[in-house]
């Protein structure tokens, strides 16, 4: 490539890259600044004198709603609900996935179809049913609840996921393991988990992204001592009272965003393998 | 080591597909059976039920005069060696070998002695480290049949084992499971569609199509006195030729008629030496419209002749040098046939002389394709 097209490419990608990442800069410069200063200076300039003050107040002492505790319950909340429902909604996928490919039954075409539609249903639909579900079962207003549901969502995409996976797996692999005297869930355990770590990561960040995120579910099923932090940053941001304090705001909206960026920056580079790898070769 | 019996073996798929229809094989103890056929025979289905990966509709399967119909596979002390090695990637070589004899809580001790004698038979000692991705596809055969191996099972499966291989490491693993056999003794079954392991290999041959068992015998049976045009088209390469011809009484003796060349304007006679007498008579009434089948080795120069020979001149339509052998393309009957000669028997000419094995030849009905009369007894 010559001089010029190297320069246009690098031009196009710097100025995508500025215009993507100036909405988290001002979130970053806006929460390391006092009040005063926002009032006076410009909304992307660099704080003059940066302080973690709003940091400290959206994490421990900022009020949601009647509470004045910060965001640092909800987070705990979130990581209650969050760490479970990844796990177990993983797990059953991956479970689903390899009994679907690997030990076929009469219907098991149509039950994968039918778990399908689950990918294809909007959240608003299940509400109703759900909190008569969650209340005839007497875990409504709940953590448990809320894990139940995101189990319950997550599984359509999980099963999908592993089953698309698993069924690049040859069938010999799990017949000469039979011959072996494995059974259903040796083979898993031994022979397929083993082989399973990309598609392992593509589900957890799917489904961590999609858990912790949630905030309609948060808000309908969630009791007031089992608030996510989606639920608590709204109440935060939208309470009514007292002075609009931007920096708190700012501050407690990266602070509610900051697992998923972790979980990006950790393990992101399995995202894409995962989802672009094949069958695997023995 | 034991016996294996197959009687009267049905698979029916939920959906109505009917693959193997009534499947009847013996072979005794020690025994090295090849279960041959083209795609979509059923043969590979068959080898499931025996290993007991694919429940049997009706019929029954023993092994040792013990019915295993409903045993799972690990009941059924087997050991299965697949097309794709099947070899567990996430697992070494070692590890590999071992995981039955763990799963089977064969002590420690016991499974490292198992791992090392197995190694030394095969020669993968040096590999026992390696991942599977690690090996050659020669190496990984060799793992895939040590891992049976280290069972110590009483039947042997091969699932078309060398298919994966190129042509020359498929000639070598091929004498090497012939030996391995041989100084083993135990019985194994093998599937495949390449007739050549299946002659090279088997003590009995069962040749397949359509889920019936088409012939059932040794190699020999199977080569020289095949009982239809399938069996004969499908072993041997090239295969049997099966030329059109009309059965005639000529002199007092049993003639086949048949045109040659390409336009067929000329009509010989040829003498079937050897023939039954006692057929004769259904031979010439059922009408005497047959196929005469020859293998190609007995439509050859006249340096082979034997004295139960018919000679033969015939327009060369094409030569295909061998190196050992010269196959010629000529047209008998009207159909094609190929015949093989010695290389100076050919060289440069429009015509050769043939002389014709008429003692081998096998009659065949033209419209059932039913062998009914062969002439060596």
């Amino acid at each position: 490539m010559n001089r010029a097209g190297r320069f246009l490419l690098y031009a196009a990608l710097v100025s995508t890259a500025f215009y993507a990442l100036a909405p988290m800069w001002v979130m970053l410069s806006t929460s390391l600044k006092t009040l005063d200063e926002i009032r006076e200076g410009s909304l992307i300039a660099a704080p003059h004198a940066p302080t973690i003050e709003p940091w400290l107040k959206a994490w421990g002492t900022a009020c949601s709603g009647v509470r004045c505790e910060g965001l640092k319950p909800f987070f705990l909340n979130s990581l209650l609900m969050t760490i479970p429902a990844v796990l177990i909604s993983t797990l059953v996928g991956a479970l689903n996935g390899y009994a679907l490919t690997h030990w076929r039954f009469r219907g098991s075409d149509f039950l994968f179809t039918a778990l399908l539609v689950g990918c294809f249903i909007p959240f608003q639909v299940v509400l109703l049913p759900m909190a008569r579900l969650l209340g005839a079962v007497g875990i409504s207003d709940s953590v448990f609840g809320l894990i139940f549901v995101h189990v319950v969502y997550g599984l359509a995409f999980t099963t999908l996921f592993f089953r698309n996976y698993y069924i690049g797996v040859p069938g010999e692999l799990v017949k000469a393991a039979r011959v072996d005297g494995a059974g259903f869930f040796t083979i898993f355990q031994r022979i397929l988990l083993p082989i399973s770590g990309p598609i392992f990561m593509v589900c957890v960040i799917w489904q961590f992204t999609q858990i912790w995120n949630d905030f309609l579910f948060g808000v309908v099923f969630a009791g007031s001592d089992s608030q996510p932090v989606t639920v608590a940053l709204n109440n935060l941001v939208r309470t009514s009272t007292g002075v609009k304090e931007y920096n708190v705001d700012m501050a407690a909206a990266i602070i509610a965003a900051l697992p998923t960026l972790l979980v990006y920056i950790v393990a992101g580079k399995y995202f894409v393998r995962g989802l672009t790898a094949g069958a695997v070769k023995g | 080591m034991a016996s294996l019996g197959i009687h009267n073996i049905r698979k029916i798929y939920p959906n109505g597909v009917e693959v193997l229809k009534g499947i009847n094989l013996d072979i005794a103890d020690g025994e090295f059976l090849i279960l041959v056929g083209g795609s979509g025979c059923g043969k590979s289905t068959l080898l499931n039920m025996i290993a007991g990966l694919e429940p049997v509709t009706e019929g029954e399967i023993t092994i040792g005069g013990k019915r295993v119909n409903d045993l799972p596979p690990k009941d059924r002390d087997i050991a299965m060696v697949f097309q794709s090695y099947a070899l567990y990637p996430s697992m070494s070589v070692r590890q590999n070998i071992a995981f039955g004899l763990s799963l089977r809580k064969v002590p420690k001790a016991e499974q490292e002695a198992t791992i090392a004698r197995v190694a030394k038979l095969l020669q993968i000692e040096p590999l026992l480290d390696r991942k599977p991705a690690q090996l050659s596809g020669g190496q990984r055969q060799r793992v895939a049949m040590g891992r049976a191996l280290a069972r110590e099972p009483q039947i042997f499966l091969f699932d078309e084992p060398l298919s994966n291989l190129d042509a020359k490491l498929r000639v070598e693993m091929r004498s090497e499971i012939k030996l391995l056999h041989k100084r083993l003794g135990i019985t194994t079954v093998y599937v495949t569609h390449d007739q050549i392991e299946a002659m090279t290999l088997g003590d009995k041959i069962a040749v397949m199509k359509d889920g019936v068992v088409q012939q059932f015998g040794t190699p020999d049976e199977i080569y020289n006195r095949p009982v239809n045009t399938f069996v004969a088209g499908f072993m041997g390469s090239p295969p049997m030729n099966l030329i059109p011809a009309t059965l005639a009484i000529n002199d007092g003796k049993l003639c086949a008629e048949v045109t040659v060349g390409p336009t067929g304007s000329k009509r010989v006679h040829l003498p079937l030496f050897g023939f039954d007498t006692s057929t004769l008579d259904t031979l010439t009434s059922t009408g005497s419209s047959v196929l005469l089948g020859l293998r190609p080795e007995h439509l050859t120069d006249t340096g082979r002749s034997n004295g139960m020979t018919a000679n033969l001149t015939v327009p060369v339509d094409l030569a295909e040098p061998t190196g050992a052998d010269t196959l010629i393309f000529i047209t008998l009957g009207g159909a094609r046939c190929i015949a093989r000669l010695h290389p100076t028997a050919v060289a440069g000419r429009d015509e050769v002389e043939l002389v014709v094995d008429t003692s081998a030849a096998v009659v065949f009905d033209r419209h059932t394709q039913e062998a009914i009369a062969f002439a060596r007894v």
